[in-house]
């Protein structure tokens, strides 16, 4: 038994030069991925015939991009990141964090007073400095207002953790108002001010608010049951048709069919349960992803009915409790009964406003279920369903009731979200959607109301705010020089919406397996409520 | 129910109990009754279908045949075998923890045990509608419920981690946590199946007294499997014993102690010591057998162990179906097969150790 040793194995690489080995590995790797996607482009040419077009310098760029961003990674990243967790053995304390580091009290002051003067010289800076430095002083304006916020932030960040719940529901509230109010000033006029409000609170307001109040329903199923629901965005179809059917044929209004479409949903959810829940796991899933599919089906199918894919148009708007209308024509018109100036911001700045109840409904709901019997055994469930039999648990109605509650709340959702559309189709409940929220509630970290709500954000806000991705089509500019290239008035950043989406929710999940908020708060508790940690809560197996 | 009157101090009764998977035979023709505020052991080998018939009493599985009859205080007797699965537990009674043990891990121990007050909260908070609403009522009963599960926790010594989840406890105190968990739900019954597997001398002293704790203070009687012999002699007052589906020795723990049909299937004696163990025990058979010397006419088949090849034996029951079964034939069905039949048909004997040749069926239908 002769011991050789290799002399490579005694000499330990440096991180520069594991770097450049790793960089140029991966530079290898981008090449052979991107040859074909980047390198090579097929288009028509003007008699329609089929043309190759090469783009060998973007597939270099791209490449290099690949092998110099490891190689930094690799050499100086990692070794940073490694001696963030070496205590100095003297004082045995860990190295500032790189946050304290970043985030120092005088550059919070310096990059206060900046971002004041610049505000308060808003309209002199292109008369004094020029079209060039005035372009600069705005950047600088820009950047320094983000870092101050950052900081304050930070430094409050404790605070923040502490009451978040209170601080969101605050902003929440506020937002609307402080949206009016900051459009207003800056255009010196209310009624540009409602108008301008339109995208923020319509585009991102009620378009996030919707998606966490389904995401909050899905979770009851999802998160607490531990049942896979593919198909929940056919409880949000029955909440939509429901009310769009009833109220364009039968006048109803918005406060009897609300609770109407919730029963009709959870109606369904029952319907739905009774057969399939006695299947688990995968098996559920498929079932529920082929329920979600009939529905639509049908709506698409049953023309007398449903209107077929041309949709329902002309569904009537949510009064004000019917004592004011929306409707310019009708004589209770909000800007008549008030007094004030016509605008359309009116109606959706409401719908934020009820939508947002009925979010905080949801979140009521659920923390209140939690703590009855009822949720702890759609908890137990999840973690163990013979366990829960053996104690005497009914587990078919359990899972019923879970079932039903989240299908409620879809429901509700959907009759909300017909009359803010005033016209739904079929189009707006395809499987995409069920992915959507389920991806929410996953991303969120299942279970946890505030995890889920900023999941909500981030995605939906991501997705929205993506849309206005026009500085990738002018490229990076610092004044008049250009720094980055774009890529050209005729790029459609749209388009990359989902790429970028995924690769975020692959990053996240990466990072955060369970979710931003994997720890479960205790329903009950003898002395301390302390959050359990995620590595002990199942995700349940039907 | 004809025998219930007199028979009312029998907790449980099994009458002919099969239990077939397929055509294995888990449980072959079982009876056996459990007396009121008594502890009754089972015990058997590995694979013997203890669990089996666990899981046949909580109604996890539907039996092939039988009846199981479980008699309450109240008077009122339930047929188990008919009672849907999660009805047993909240109607008759019966409560249970499992092998493996399936706690809520992620859940906190206090959670865990309101968990098993289901029923009963469930009730107190109009099922979920009163209590939505905040009605007072709802939270006193869920208040008792809290001391109730404090009570349990204090006896199993678990109180200073009633706010950590279950997952996080050690092996024995998971153990305990699931007895504690049981016994929240109220039960007449209490079937444990092996509480002190995996536990250490002190925590299976621990665990002896929280069961005697059980059978004197609250009247539950305990149906209980274990491998572990002290557990068994010290605090059972009467003991089943099962081999291959089968029942093979029924009776206070010293008499089964002595049983040599249970010493050879319990202690999975190796078919060479059977006839030490039944020297011991006195058997004037094989004494007799012994001193004629082997058969000469089966020469290697003394000689040759169980362990010696692949041998099979078959275990038949009521419907005349054959299922084979791997090594480890009845060592049980040996020491009365030697005990009756070889000072007469020593060939028989080649039966019952067919090393060396083809597999053999061996019949068992003629004893029971
Ligand atoms: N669901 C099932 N399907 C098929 N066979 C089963 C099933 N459950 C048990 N068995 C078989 O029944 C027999 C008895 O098993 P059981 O688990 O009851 O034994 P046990 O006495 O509890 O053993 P141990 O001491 O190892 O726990 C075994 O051969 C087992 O393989
Ligand atoms: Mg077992």
């Amino acid at each position: 038994m002769a011991v050789t040793t290799s002399p490579e194995r005694d000499t330990v690489a440096t991180p520069v030069q594991r770097a450049l080995k790793e960089g140029f590995y991966a530079g290898a790797i981008a090449l052979g991925l991107f040859v074909l996607f980047i390198g090579l482009k097929t288009g028509q040419n003007i008699s329609n015939e089929l043309v190759v077009t090469t783009r060998w310098i973007l597939l270099a760029g791209v490449v290099i991009a690949t092998a110099v961003g490891r190689f930094l990674y690799v050499a100086y990243a990692l070794p940073f990141m490694a001696s963030q967790k070496i205590a100095n053995v003297a004082t045995g304390v860990l190295p500032d964090s790189l946050a304290s580091r970043f985030f120092r009290f005088p550059a919070f002051v310096v990059a206060a007073v900046v971002a004041v003067i610049l505000i308060a010289g808003g309209s002199y800076l292109t008369p004094v400095l020029g079209p060039f430095f005035g372009d600069f002083a705005r950047s600088l304006r820009a950047l320094s207002i983000v870092y101050a916020l950052a900081c304050a932030i930070y430094y409050f960040r404790a605070f923040i953790h502490a009451n978040f719940t209170k601080l969101g529901i605050t902003v929440l509230v506020l937002y609307p108002i402080v949206v009016v109010a900051i459009l207003s000033l800056m255009s010196w006029s209310v009624v540009a001010g409602l108008q301008g409000s339109l995208k923020w609170v319509d585009n991102f307001g009620i378009q996030i608010l919707i998606y966490v109040m389904l995401a909050w329903g899905l979770n009851i199923v999802v998160g607490l049951a531990g049942l896979l629901d593919l198909g929940y965005v056919a409880f949000y179809a029955l909440g939509a048709y429901s009310y769009a059917l009833l109220a364009t044929h039968f006048g109803l209004s918005f406060w009897i069919l609300l609770p109407t479409a919730g029963a009709m949903a959870a109606l369904w959810g029952v319907l739905l349960g009774f057969p399939v829940l006695r299947l688990r796991g995968d098996y559920l899933a498929i079932v529920t992803l082929a329920f979600g599919e009939i529905i639509r089906l049908v709506l698409i199918n049953w023309r007398e009915v449903t209107n077929g894919s041309a949709g329902i148009s002309g569904i009537p708007k949510v009064s004000f409790f019917g004592l004011m209308s929306f409707n310019v024509s009708d004589s209770n018109y909000i800007a008549k009964v008030l007094g004030i100036a016509q605008s359309g911001a009116y109606y959706k700045i409401f719908l934020y406003y009820l939508i947002l109840g009925l979010c905080l409904l949801t979140a009521f709901v659920t923390i209140r279920l939690r703590r009855l019997p009822v949720g702890r055994a759609w908890e137990a469930l999840r973690e163990d369903e013979i366990a829960c039999r053996s104690l005497g648990i009914n587990t078919t109605t359990t899972k019923l009731t879970a079932f039903a509650t989240g299908a409620m709340f879809g429901g509700f959702a959907g009759s909300f979200f017909a009359a803010r559309q005033g016209f739904v189709s079929p189009e707006s409940f395809v499987f995409l959607e069920s992915a959507i929220i389920l991806a929410i509630v996953v991303l969120g970290g299942m279970g946890s109301l505030v995890g889920i709500a900023v999941a909500a954000l981030v995605m939906i806000g991501g997705t929205e705010a993506l849309r206005e991705l026009d500085f990738l089509k002018k490229g990076l500019t610092w004044g008049d020089t250009t720094i980055i290239p774009g890529f050209g008035p005729d790029f459609t950043p749209e388009l990359y919406r989902m790429l970028l989406f995924g690769m975020a929710m692959v990053i996240v999940m990466l990072w955060k397996p369970r979710g931003f908020v994997g720890s479960r708060e205790p329903t009950a508790f003898l002395k301390v409520r302390r959050a359990v940690s995620s590595s002990f809560t199942k995700e349940g197996h039907g | 129910m004809n025998a219930s009157t007199p028979m009312n101090n029998a907790i449980l009764q099994v009458e002919h109990l099969s239990m077939k998977f397929g055509g294995l035979v888990a449980i072959g023709d079982l009876s056996f009754t459990a007396k009121r505020g008594e502890i009754t052991a089972l015990i058997g080998p590995n694979g013997a279908g203890k669990t089996t018939v666990f899981n046949c009493i909580t109604g996890f599985y539907k039996p092939s045949e039988g009846m199981i009859t479980l008699n309450r205080a109240d008077g009122s007797s339930f047929l188990l075998e008919r009672l849907p699965n999660h009805e047993i537990p909240a109607r008759a009674k019966v409560a249970r923890t499992f092998q493996n043990i399936r706690l809520f891990s992620g859940m906190t121990l206090l959670e865990n045990l309101l968990v098993a007050q289901h029923n009963k909260l469930m009730k107190a908070s109009g099922y979920t509608v009163l209590g939505l609403l905040g009605f007072s009522g709802y939270r006193k009963v869920e208040a008792e419920s809290v001391e109730l599960a404090k009570h349990w926790l204090e006896k199993a010594d678990l109180v200073d981690r009633a706010d950590d989840p279950a997952g996080d406890l050690p092996y024995g105190a998971q153990r305990r946590l699931e007895i504690a968990r049981a016994m929240c739900t109220g039960p007449e019954l209490l079937c444990l199946d092996e509480p002190a597997a995996g536990l250490n001398p002190k925590e299976s002293a621990a665990l002896n007294e929280l069961l005697m704790d059980i059978k004197n203070t609250s009247g539950t009687s305990i149906l209980l499997i274990e491998h572990d012999m002290s557990v068994v002699m010290q605090i059972s007052d009467h003991v089943v014993v099962l081999e291959y589906g089968r029942k093979i020795s029924d009776g206070n723990p010293q008499s089964v102690r002595t049983d040599p049909r249970v010493i050879a299937a319990y202690l999975g004696v190796d078919d060479e010591e059977v006839e030490t163990v039944l020297i011991e025990v006195g058997d004037e058979n094989v004494i007799e057998q012994l001193d004629t010397g082997p058969d000469a006419a089966h020469g290697p088949g003394t000689s040759s162990s169980f362990l010696a090849g692949p041998v099979t034996d078959t275990v038949g029951h009521s419907e005349g179906e054959r299922v084979t079964v791997s090594k480890g034939a009845s060592k049980a069905a040996q020491v009365d097969a030697r005990a009756s039949a070889t000072p007469r048909k020593p060939s028989e004997r080649a039966t019952a150790k067919p090393a060396g040749k083809p597999p053999t069926a061996k019949p068992r239908g003629g004893r029971k």
